[in-house]
């Protein structure tokens, strides 16, 4: 009896085991053949909130691609969306060879690691002509040279967020402020060893992506000398504490500044300046090598850079966008308001010198180590 | 003394339930804001109710605790009999401690085993997805099964064991007599068991976030995600949701479990009286 039992609990297991694998695989073999009537499948990988979806009436993206694709192609396709919170966990999860996306949009420098690492497809613009609006200041760019791989999504320019109610006008410039001692208490600094040192460095002049050790010391000895005047070491908490007025003056994402400005408490005035020089980012949609159905994600990159999805994206993240279409559209400049705009858009002739020269890339294994070390330093004492 | 002792119990009221009722406030709050009250809406509950992921990952994160939660009972259950039942007590202490491993062992090790395992049996298979429902779902099994082993094996341990015997004794198969004389016995432990599954699988961040696969992210996976930005009031109207609907279901089952204890009173004393 207990054996009969036994047997049957196993059987089913293995069972459900097959027959998950076994759907999992009909769907990626319909995803291949676009020729059959079935519903073809696309995964998207994509970092949390990051994509108009639907939320407070805006532009629904994943279903509205559905929608277009269906009655385009008369063939109906399933979206599924999953999220990620850093580069590093989209990086395991695809490097194990435990899941299949289709799409991914991950940094600049997670980019050259993984078109490094022979993870990444080159892409068939002929599938994507709405390339085209991507201005010429995001081709060519370190972490995708012959542009093979890459098309962008959004970038972002890190800057200073001050409290102008706490802050004198005369103060607010260049990196100084975060050193400023009339401020003491009230600062904040990011709670990441890559930003938190890139703030030093920019500050003294080093280059972010030095091999030199001695250049790091110098950095995390300016972070130990603004230790006394912190008042946090944060990341997404710098939202309710500069909203708030709890803190005077915390360096983030110009995007980001304008989710904090639209919630601002009563008395407090925040304001927000690009320091020189500052940090780049750029996060580019790729296909990874475990795709299942690269021309289905090549239309799918090509409407999120068609006008709608383009537009609704860049005004829900707040983040800029590089693609033409968006930035020059009079609809998306009137919804944002010419200060949003400067502020988003700060000059374009430069960019890519600066972003060659000032975004961080990947360290090789003994800076990393080195710097990891210096940060705990920074953290505990 | 007394004053201080009803402080101190004050204090690990407010200490325990403090953020639960800022998160309550605020998912009634007009703006995005968790420092400014700007007025009474159910704005963000609208939100919710048409954010199709979410609802989507609350549907995924209930369906998988509740298969799990059904499947590591049954199987929790059949184990603690098994173990109950050896005769050579080494190999007793053998497979109890065998099965507490998954429970104390870091959810981080187990996760990341789980997923590499996974992934070998796929790459045997052949397979691009290796990661599904269903292999988050023998995950869950996986660590969900020693708590019920953990509660169920006490009660057997309790129970008489010449109950069994006297059914088997008066025709009963044995298959019979456990459902008819044993399981009514342990039926509490297998209850807690089955309740303390579901919430474990409920909540199990770690674990899920190494076994998921493509297009099944389960609600504390995406409340993670979200952290590039701030997660969104509708959050806490979702937690404020759920938080209800937990108070009530123990409410409910507190209730319920008094009455049965009433009830089994009653039957022993009159049990006490007939007999002479």
């Amino acid at each position: 009896m207990k054996k009969t039992i036994a047997t049957l609990l196993c059987a089913g297991l293995s069972a459900a085991l097959l027959a998950g694998c076994g759907s999992s695989d009909s769907s990626a073999g319909a995803a291949s053949s676009s020729s059959s009537g079935g519903t073809l499948t696309l995964n998207v990988y994509n970092w949390g909130e990051y994509i108009s979806d639907g939320s407070e009436d805006s532009y629904d993206t994943v279903r509205e691609f559905e929608n277009w694709y269906q009655e385009t192609y008369g063939q109906k396709v399933r979206v599924n969306y999953d999220t990620y919170a850093s580069n590093e966990d989209m990086y395991a999860k695809l490097s194990a060879g435990a899941v299949s996306y289709d799409v991914v949009i991950p940094s600049d420098y997670m980019i050259a690691r993984m078109a490094s690492e022979g993870m990444l497809l080159p892409l068939d613009f002929g599938n994507i002509p709405n390339y085209a609006g991507i201005d010429d200041s995001f081709r060519g760019l370190f972490y995708d040279p012959d542009n093979l791989y890459t098309v962008p999504y959004a970038y972002g320019i890190v800057g200073v967020i001050y409290d102008a109610n706490q802050v004198d006008e005369a103060d607010a410039h260049g990196w100084e402020l975060m050193w400023n001692e009339k401020y003491a208490g009230r600062t904040l600094q990011f709670n990441n060893p890559r930003d938190a040192f890139g703030t030093a460095m920019f500050k003294l002049g080093i280059d972010v992506n030095t091999t030199d050790k001695a250049e790091w010391d110098r950095a995390k000895d300016a972070l130990m000398e603004q230790r006394p005047l912190r008042y946090g070491l944060v990341m997404d908490e710098i939202f309710n504490m500069m909203e708030s007025g709890e803190a005077a003056i915390g360096p983030y994402y110009a995007g980001d500044y304008f989710t904090m400005a639209d919630a601002q408490a009563e008395g407090v005035d925040l304001r927000f300046y690009y320091p020189e020089p500052t940090n780049y980012y750029i996060d580019a949609m790729c296909i990874p090598t475990c795709c299942q159905n690269k021309e289905l994600a090549e239309i799918f990159i090509n409407f999120m850079l068609s006008r709608d999805a383009a537009v609704a994206n860049a005004e829900y993240t707040y983040y800029a966008s590089p693609n033409r279409t968006v930035y020059t559209d009079p609809e998306y400049l009137d919804d944002l308001g010419e200060d949003t705009i400067a502020i988003l858009y700060p000059g374009m002739e430069s960019f890519q010198e600066n972003f060659n020269r000032y975004a961080f890339r990947n360290l090789d294994a003994e800076t990393l180590d080195y710097l990891n070390t210096l940060w705990e330093n920074v953290k505990i004492n | 003394m007394k004053t201080l002792s009803r402080v101190f119990t004050g204090l690990i009221f407010l200490f325990l339930f403090a953020p639960i009722a800022i998160l309550l406030v605020f998912s009634f709050n007009e703006t995005k804001s968790l420092s400014v009250f700007a007025g009474f809406s159910l704005k963000w509950y609208r939100e919710l109710l048409h954010d199709q992921n979410t609802l989507d990952s609350v549907r995924n994160t209930l369906m998988l605790a509740v298969s799990a939660m059904l499947i590591s009972t049954v199987m929790g259950t059949a184990a603690s009999v098994g173990i109950h039942r050896l005769r050579s007590r080494a190999l007793r202490r053998l497979l109890n401690t065998v099965t507490d491993i998954p429970m104390t062992n870091p959810d981080i090790i187990t996760g990341i085993s789980l997923m590499l395992m996974f992934v070998f049996a796929g790459w045997l298979f052949g397979l691009a997805n290796s990661l599904s429902f269903w292999t988050m779902l023998i995950a869950h099994v996986t660590f969900c099964l020693p708590y019920v082993i953990l509660q169920v094996l006490p009660k057997l341990n309790q129970m008489d064991p010449a109950l069994p015997e006297a059914a088997m004794d008066l025709g009963c198969t044995p298959l019979r007599a456990f459902f008819k004389a044993t399981l009514p016995e342990i039926f509490p432990g297998v209850l807690t068991g089955a309740i303390m599954a579901f919430t474990m699988s409920l909540d199990d961040f770690v674990i899920s976030y190494f076994t998921a696969g493509a297009g099944f992210q389960t609600l504390p996976i995406r409340i993670y995600n979200m952290t590039k930005k701030t997660v969104t009031p509708k959050m806490y109207a979702l937690a404020t949701i759920i938080f209800f609907v937990i108070l009530t279901l123990l409410l409910v089952s507190n209730l319920t479990d008094r009455e049965a204890a009433e009830q089994r009173k009653k039957k022993t004393i009159k049990r006490k009286g007939t007999n002479p």
